[in-house]
């Protein structure tokens, strides 16, 4: 058959609409990319074609304007058993035991819809990751929002803490960590990433492939319907203002189908039924099915007419494109097609079906046996066309970061400082999370052994004796004014983070959260964030093994802070010597570790107490930071500390308070001296609340103190004794730079946990 | 001896009640598949926390007319120890093995915390482990943990000693604050009259493995274990059947105190 | 001279959203031993009484209300229906 017949018949089976230069733009392609694609076509595409290069080619799916970034970053080590291409990455983390772990966004469906959106985006990662053959055991969130001030933040946030939760408490999969940040940057896109960790045995792992001609290709799990269709190209174009159009996309999650679906995936896996397997995410059936092909060389053949649908009159487009949830796309082994759908029909879940696999690499999609889409799998996966563009700093940038800081550095009396420090602990960014995470189920499959509220939640893993160390960092803000630096310091907080806990850091996964690349400074901010994120990972060891992208983030015209999330895994040998956040006991020794500069650019501080978005961030020295992490494995193991937490946001006084006021047995007394700790010569603020990197305030028993600091000498690493631990309920008294503050550790405690419900209050209730 | 652990659509803390009774507590489990009808001669029922049926309808309406209910059913009216823990508190509830019924929390939101309890009567078969007035920490996870019942129905749990946990402060009081969801006289878990089946809203198979640092819930398990093992003792030195029916003694209840 | 009304509002899931609940009760009814059910599809009912110089602006007024809050247009559908005049 000629392709002008075969173009005809389509035509006439499926009252094709005519395709015009509008149409093409509508898909989100440019002329150049038509063209290529006719090219690659021989013939004028069909409709359904059309929406599947579109999907395929969506920055989404081909991330045409970051993968000659990515390509920088490292992605080996011993510990990497699967890099980045696949469902989710996979690190060894010995005794026969894998981790699967991947970060991923749904930033544009959360600004339309919070609650779906978020529970959605909570959704298609933990598919990400039981696709593997890992069961999920941990979520995280790493969120971003306007001001609280806003009654549209307070409605995101509420949206979203009950979508993330509602999610992961139903599916039975604990939330232990994350961040919240608020800044009027994300006013009206804000940021709704989520991480998923699972654990398999290695010999079980599993990856999205198809392979063997004649094996069968199903469909399981919800049916399909016309939800989200384009949501991969709507999730790479700017929101409009109101983003009201784009209502008909929402998509609606079903954890408790999806609750079915892990528990029978695991089953298929375990008992070896299957060949492949792959969740319909973003772009549906046309990802999984072209993905999968492409990984193994070969060719899929479906027919939509099988597809089950939960909706009359769908065309192959809308099949093809739909992003209806918990769907799932799998090839079973020919002599077990039985066995998988027996145990599908166990646990209640739809099993169809649609296709095989062949061996001439061709996407091919029927209805009812007629052909509507034929395309070469490889030119549709690989060829996705790449741009390398031109970065130029905004002068704004410039112009913020040269600003001068002088007039913020000092104080005018102690009553200032005090109540720069009352501020702080108010701020939404860095006050007590209770209120979010209270809404999360945290101790569910009884792994937790550090949960939020610390600098890294501890998981135990299924051997009993080792555990998993995890967490999730970014600072827009930082990467605003000094990209590079900005990518440096998300890796190196995380890693940072991990340390303190005991666990060595292993491998990240990452999330770009950044604007429309078109812009030149967005490609300026996006090109200098990953160049950063790579140099880090590179010096600490922790390759990346996936993640996501997520561009266009912007509204009106204004781009959100250029914000790289980093998901960080470590491993601790013991979990017996895992290390808490906040102090233990009263007449502990408190010591500093790590270099205090003259540093205030990018500050909390600033932000908070000044309104003010200005200077450079803080300047992070790689080695520095490697020897940080390395002497916190070190002091783990050596069980000489009793409590470790990271210096960031709001400074060495914000990381002394909290570690006095979170102390598990309630809040205990301090009484430490700033002047005591390393550093240069610095201001009042930057002693006070400056956020030099590579920072970390520790407790330990006064014996362990000569040990504590011969340790640090090894490593090179800074250290002094600052001060001591005070009594259950007593004063926290800090001094430095010719200042003293003096609270009662309750009152500041007080403070430090009102922040968030207080604000959250005013809202009215709201429909989930 | 063995604990049958049933397994709805949408339970997720089967596994956590699992590892309680193998690893915790040194006994037997096996899971309860909710299509079966068949409980495999076990000695203690738990139906686990999580979303049976995604707690679509009503939390536990769905599940309470499983295939296995039905024995399980018959199981509790015999006289056989069943436990429900959060989502099985609201089936044992919707299945009218105790009375009274759980509602949304009155916060509205999903609430995940350690809870400080207070045991309120040690005798029965579910706490005998413990000491009367006892403060144990567990945690709660839920969105509809609100106990409400008719006075009636309160007046009698409290008269009959069957109010078995109660939310309480930290120095053992039952106040409000220390009530999590805004169930009637901060009730967390009772028992039925027979004394045989309890509900209770908090997990205490989170708190069972020494492992995670703090064993509070513990208590439930070994409680019930010693109670079957006793009895099927008793049972045998007397030549007959294993006898489970155990009622709690009568006037051990403490008081309100709200 | 304003009556007081009762305004009925129903709401349920959009044509075309997924309805979960509605999916898992057609399940569960089957599983039951129910036959024939083609689709299930469950709301929430919403009864208002309030203060209105019409039995148009009354259904007005909860038409806005509707909008803002109690339902969510994103995915939800309703129907506002005036019951009564209640009294006068």
């Amino acid at each position: 058959m000629t392709g002008a017949t075969l173009d005809a018949k389509r035509a006439a089976a499926t009252s094709e609409p005519v395709i015009t230069d509008e149409v093409v733009a509508e898909h989100g392609l440019s002329p150049d990319e038509w063209e290529q694609i006719l090219e690659i076509m021989g013939r004028t595409p069909t409709i359904a074609e059309l929406g599947i290069f579109s999907a395929m080619w969506s920055e989404h799916c081909g991330y045409k304007n970051s993968r000659p970034l990515l390509q920088t970053l490292p992605t080996e080590s011993p510990d990497v058993v699967q890099g980045p291409g696949e469902n989710a990455g996979v690190i060894d983390v010995g005794g026969g035991w894998g981790v699967a772990f991947k970060i991923e966004s749904h930033n544009h469906p959360s600004a339309v819809e919070p609650y779906q959106g978020a529970a959605t985006g909570s959704g298609g990662i933990l598919r990400d990751v039981f696709t593997m053959g890992a069961r999920p055991i941990a979520i995280f969130d790493s969120l971003r929002f306007g001001s609280l001030e806003s009654a549209r933040a307070r409605y995101l946030l509420d949206g979203v803490v009950r979508g993330v939760g509602d999610y992961g408490n139903c599916v039975g999969i604990p939330t232990v960590g994350g961040e919240t940040v608020f800044d009027p940057a994300y006013e009206k896109n804000p940021l709704v990433n989520v991480m998923c960790i699972g654990v398999l045995p290695l010999e079980r792992l599993i990856r999205g492939e198809a392979k063997g001609v004649g094996n069968p290709v199903m469909a399981v799990g919800a049916r399909t319907g016309r939800d989200g269709i384009h949501g991969a190209t709507f999730a790479s174009e700017e929101l409009d203002e109101e983003g009201a159009d784009s209502r008909p996309q929402v998509q609606v999650g079903d954890p408790f189908t999806e609750k079915l679906l892990l528990e029978a995936s695991l089953e298929l896996i375990e008992r070896d039924l299957l060949i492949g397997i792959q969740d319909m995410g973003a772009a549906g059936l046309t990802s999984s099915g072209a993905e999968m092909a492409a990984r193994s060389g070969s060719g899929i053949d479906i027919d939509v007419a099988l597809l089950p649908v939960r909706e009359e009159g769908m065309t192959p487009y809308e099949m093809l494109l739909s992003e209806s949830q918990e769907r799932m796309l799998l090839v079973a082994k020919p002599e077990h097609e039985g066995a998988v759908r027996e145990v599908l029909e166990r646990w209640d879940l739809q099993a169809a079906t649609i296709g095989h696999v062949t061996d001439d690499g061709m996407f091919r999609v029927r209805l009812d046996g007629e052909i509507v889409a034929e395309i070469p799998v490889r030119p549709l996966v690989d060829d996705c066309p790449t741009y390398v563009r031109e970065g130029v700093e905004d002068p704004e940038v410039t112009a913020r970061r040269d600003q001068d800081l002088d007039e913020y550095a000092s104080f005018a009396s102690d009553e200032a400082v005090q109540a720069a420090l009352e501020t702080l602990l108010d701020a939404p960014t860095i006050a007590s999370r209770r209120w979010i995470y209270e809404q999360y189920d945290t101790s569910v499959q009884t792994n937790t052994l550090v949960g939020p509220g610390s600098d890294a939640a501890v998981l135990r893993l299924p051997d009993g004796e080792r555990a998993l160390a995890a967490c999730t960092d970014g600072n827009g803000r930082y990467t605003y004014l000094d990209p590079r630096t900005g990518g440096r310091i998300a890796v190196a907080e995380a890693a940072r983070n991990v340390a303190c806990s005991g666990a060595r850091p292993v491998a990240v996964t990452n999330c770009l959260n950044f604007g429309s690349p078109i812009r030149p400074e967005v490609y300026h901010q996006l090109s200098g964030a990953v160049a950063g994120m790579g140099e880090a990972c590179a010096a600490l060891g922790t390759p990346v093994t996936g993640g996501n992208v997520s561009l266009y983030n912007e509204t009106g015209g204004r781009p959100v802070y250029p914000t790289p999330v980093i998901g960080m895994v470590g491993v601790l040998e013991d979990l017996e010597k895992r290390v808490p956040s906040a102090f233990v006991a009263e007449g502990d020794e408190v010591w500093i570790v790590g270099r205090t500069r003259d540093e205030i650019g990018g500050s909390e501080y600033l932000a908070a107490c000044h309104d003010l978005v200005a200077g450079a961030p803080p300047e992070l020295d790689l080695d520095e930071a490697a020897a940080l992490v390395r002497f916190l494995v070190a002091a783990a193991d050596a069980s000489v500390l009793r409590s470790a937490h990271d210096a960031s946001d709001g400074g060495l006084s914000i990381a002394l308070v909290e570690s006095a006021i979170c102390a598990g047995d309630g809040p205990l007394g301090l009484d430490v001296d700033l002047d005591a700790a390393p550093r240069s010569d610095v201001s009042a603020a930057a002693l006070w609340f400056g956020e030099s990197q590579s920072r970390v305030v520790v407790s330990c028993v006064p014996q362990d103190a000569a040990s504590l600091a011969a340790l640090a000498e090894t490593h090179g690493v800074p250290i002094a004794r600052v001060g001591a631990v005070g009594a259950s309920g007593g004063t926290c008294r800090l001094s430095g730079a010719g200042h003293a503050v003096e609270a009662a550790t309750t009152d500041l405690r007080s403070i430090y946990e009102t922040a968030l419900p207080r604000r959250m209050r005013e809202q009215a209730g709201l429909t989930a | 001896m063995k604990f049958g652990i049933v397994r709805f659509p949408g339970s997720n803390c089967d596994t956590d009640a699992f590892r309680a009774v193998t690893d915790g507590l040194g006994e037997e489990a096996v899971f309860l598949w909710h299509k079966s009808h068949d409980l495999e001669d076990a000695d203690v029922v738990i139906l686990p926390g999580g979303f049976s049926y995604g707690d679509h309808l009503r939390a536990g309406a769905i599940a309470r007319f499983s295939p296995i209910m039905r024995e399980v059913i018959a199981f509790a009216r015999a006289g056989g120890p069943t436990l429900g823990i959060c989502n099985g508190f609201q089936i044992l509830c919707e299945a009218h093995l105790l009375p009274g019924a759980l509602v949304r929390n009155d916060s509205l939101r999903f609430r995940c915390r350690e809870v400080g309890l207070r045991v309120e009567n040690a005798s029965t078969l579910f706490t005998n482990a413990y000491r009367e007035g006892e403060l144990v920490r567990i945690p709660i996870a839920h969105a509809g943990g609100q106990y409400v019942a008719d006075d009636a129905t309160l007046d009698a749990l409290e008269a009959e000693g069957r109010v078995v946990f109660r939310y309480v402060d930290v120095d053992g009081r039952p106040t409000a604050e220390a009530n999590p969801n805004g169930s009637a006289n901060n009730i967390a878990g009772i028992v039925s009259a027979e004394g045989n089946v309890l509900g209770m809203m908090p997990h205490p198979e989170r708190v069972a493995l020494e492992v995670l640092g703090r064993t509070d819930g513990l208590g439930v398990f070994t409680s019930v274990a010693r109670a079957v093992t006793e009895g099927n003792e008793r049972a045998v030195d007397q030549g007959n059947e294993p006898a489970l029916d155990r009622r709690p003694e009568p006037g051990a209840a403490a008081g309100v105190g709200s | 001279m304003t009556d007081t009304y009762s305004v009925d509002i129903r709401i349920t899931p959009r044509e075309g959203i997924l309805d979960p609940q509605g999916e898992t009760i057609s399940r569960a009814l089957g599983n039951l031993g129910y036959e024939g059910i083609r689709s299930v599809r469950a709301g929430r009912l919403v009864r208002i009484e309030l203060e209105a110089e019409s039995s148009d602006d009354a259904a007005s007024a909860v038409g806005r209300m509707c909008e803002e809050l109690i339902a969510n247009p994103t995915i939800e559908d309703y129907v506002v229906r005036v019951r009564e005049g209640v009294s006068g």
